[in-house]
């Protein structure tokens, strides 16, 4: 099982959100960045599972400028055997979707995993762009993972009921809760995660589709009604009466 | 030139964001100065189908042969492209969910069509530019993005933009393009009996860890089935096993804009706050006054959920039963 686990760096999940530059870019000053939840719980962590059951070896690969070393270190801490790092700024899902791909078709992967989205830009993009590049199928969201020979069984779980899937590999597939647990990176993990090589790979020449105009904050609430706890009935009116939404 | 709406029906029904689908379409073609073309998934009756034309479109393309009864996303994104084609579309609309998902980004990549993922408003079309705006940071900020390329596809977040009706009328053509068949095999469908799905429902009703154990959970449960609500729940009571991992809402669970938010007993910490900071209402019973949640919220009432949850369990039913 050669298994390629897509992941991404994004703002630590309490950053608070600010932009510079007329508000066309995202803020960075004191941003503390971790590997994308659903990439890093559910993607590489099952990915490792599968590996540790089956044989093989789990790739990781970003997008990313040198900065990024940081979060590929910590992937590599909670087991990841190597580590791909395709040295340009992530422009568009397009941009980035195509250099995966690029270098997926230099090697044999019998799964490629993504998470279900990155957290800053909640696309949900990657995964379907490089399936369709890569000419493999695509399965999202993917709760539960388990392969048998070279067949995948999946449980997708959509609009109140769970799919229950089987297809041969190779596939794309896009993890989502349920698929595994959080790990802990241990010590000997973080101390080999030092000494594990990153293969930096040059860019292809790609143009992105789409571009951020100009970013803006939400409208902020109103601020919020207190009901007295002995009146219920008075929080249903409001709900029937001013919220209209009973 | 029509602009292209995917529309999916089950069970004989046209999906609510298919509607809303076709608005949001027929806004960009007034804007365009062309027509809307639906592209129907799914078996529905001709009433139903023509029904598409009240909410804008112009066309319909039924697909409703032997390979569109499932859903299958390298057929259904054949289908997309082929209708593209013939149609000489340059602008797709999808919904924002699953199976919007799984087609946009496969087609944007086939077709070259930049993508916007999760619009939340209709789009700005100048020329060949479009702009629109969508949510990121988890709805922590809105990014504009715009779209330069000549084809063009945009998914839209279901229930932000609404259905509108028009008054028009349809020709439906029956369509059944050649596609690739799937090595994805569909083993079994577990359905989740008599609950509400959670990613589509507009009142949920939601608990965290203030309610102290999976067996105080029955007046959640019997709240949301007074209102016809789901249910739902913050991360660690579906990580210690209270709950089921689908009721997890927040940042690594799903994200959900419902028309109401009852919260009890949730702290309201950041990463739960962005999956549900985009309902049009929030409820927060907390009996800490410091709660974080009641930032986010429209009505709030401080006190202990084992008094407070079963009052207003009582209030619904009373409500109810007055409207019957
Ligand atoms: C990377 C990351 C991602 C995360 N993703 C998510 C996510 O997607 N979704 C999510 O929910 N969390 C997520 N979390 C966890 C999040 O930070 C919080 O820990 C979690 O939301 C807290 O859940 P809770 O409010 O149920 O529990 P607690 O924080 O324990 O809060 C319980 C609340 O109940 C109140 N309470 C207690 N007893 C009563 C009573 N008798 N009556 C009324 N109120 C009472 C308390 O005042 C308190 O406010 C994430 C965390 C991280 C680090
Ligand atoms: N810059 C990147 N490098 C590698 N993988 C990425 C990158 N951006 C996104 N991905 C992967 O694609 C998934 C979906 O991202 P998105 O389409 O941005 O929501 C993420 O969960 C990652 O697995």
């Amino acid at each position: 099982m050669n298994i390629l686990v897509c992941i991404s760096k994004v703002p630590d999940t309490t950053t608070k959100i600010s932009f510079t530059d007329n508000n066309t870019k995202f803020n960075t000053a004191g941003v503390q960045y971790i590997v994308n939840p659903s990439d890093e719980w559910y993607a590489l962590v099952r990915g490792l599972e599968l590996k540790e059951a089956l044989g093989g070896s789990v790739t990781i690969i970003t997008v990313g400028l040198a900065e990024d070393d940081a979060i590929i270190r910590k992937a590599l801490a909670i087991g990841a055997d190597e580590a791909v790092r395709v040295n340009a700024d992530p422009a568009d899902s397009y941009f980035v979707a195509a250099q995966i791909a690029a270098y997926a078709k230099t090697k044999n992967f019998d799964l490629i995993l993504t998470g279900k989205e990155t957290i800053d830009h909640n696309n949900a993009e990657v995964g379907g762009m490089i399936a369709e590049m890569v000419g493999m199928e695509f399965v999202s969201p993917v709760n539960k993972l388990d392969v048998n020979g070279n067949v995948a069984r999946m449980e997708s779980e959509v609009g109140g009921a769970t799919f229950v899937l089987e297809a041969e590999l190779p596939l794309v597939i896009s993890a989502a809760k349920g698929m595994a647990d959080q790990r802990i990176p241990n010590m000997r993990g973080i101390m080999a995660a030092r000494t594990k090589p990153i293969n930096v790979v040059e860019p292809q020449g790609v143009q992105p589709l789409v571009k951020v105009a100009a970013f803006e904050m939400p409208p902020a609430k109103a601020g919020v009604k207190m009901i007295d706890p002995e009146n219920m009935d008075e929080l249903v009116q409001l709900l029937h009466n001013e919220a209209k939404v009973i | 030139m029509s602009v292209l709406v995917y529309v999916e029906a089950v069970g004989g029904k046209i999906k609510k964001a298919g509607f809303e689908g076709v608005s949001y379409g027929k806004q960009a073609a007034n804007q365009m100065g062309t027509g809307v073309t639906a592209v129907l998934f799914g078996a529905a009756d001709a009433a139903e189908v023509a029904s598409l034309g009240n909410y804008g479109a112009t066309k319909v393309l039924h697909a409703s042969g032997d390979a569109f009864n499932t859903f299958e996303s390298n057929a259904f994104a054949d289908a997309m492209s082929a209708a593209a084609e013939k149609e000489g579309s340059t602008l797709l609309i999808f919904p924002f969910d699953n199976s919007g998902r799984a087609l946009a980004p496969r087609l944007s990549a086939r077709m070259g069509a930049g993508l916007v993922s999760g619009a939340t408003a209709y789009p700005e079309i100048s020329g060949n530019t479009l702009k629109v705006k969508k949510n990121v940071f988890s709805g922590k900020a809105i990014a504009q993005v715009e779209i330069a390329t000549d084809k063009k596809i945009i998914s839209f977040t279901p229930n932000s933009t609404g259905i509108q009706e028009v008054g028009g009328s349809a020709a439906v053509e029956a369509f059944s393009p050649a596609v690739k068949s799937s090595k994805i095999k569909l083993v079994e469908v577990q359905k989740q009996e008599g609950e509400i799905p959670l990613p589509e429902a507009e009142l949920v009703v939601s608990a965290g860890r203030g309610m102290k154990g999976p067996e105080h959970w029955g007046v959640i449960e019997e709240m949301a089935k007074v209102l016809g609500a789901a249910t739902a729940c913050s991360r660690p009571v579906a990580d210690i096993g209270w709950r089921p991992h689908h009721e997890h809402v927040g940042q690594t669970g799903i994200t959900v804009r419902p028309n109401l938010y009852i919260a009890i007993g949730i702290s309201g910490a950041i990463q739960h706050l962005a999956g549900v900071n985009q309902s049009k209402t929030i409820v927060v019973i907390n009996k800490d006054p410091e709660a974080p949640f009641f930032k986010a919220a429209d009505y709030g009432v401080i006190g202990d959920a084992f008094d407070v949850a079963p009052r207003l369990l009582e209030a619904f039913k009373k409500f109810k039963a007055n409207q019957n």
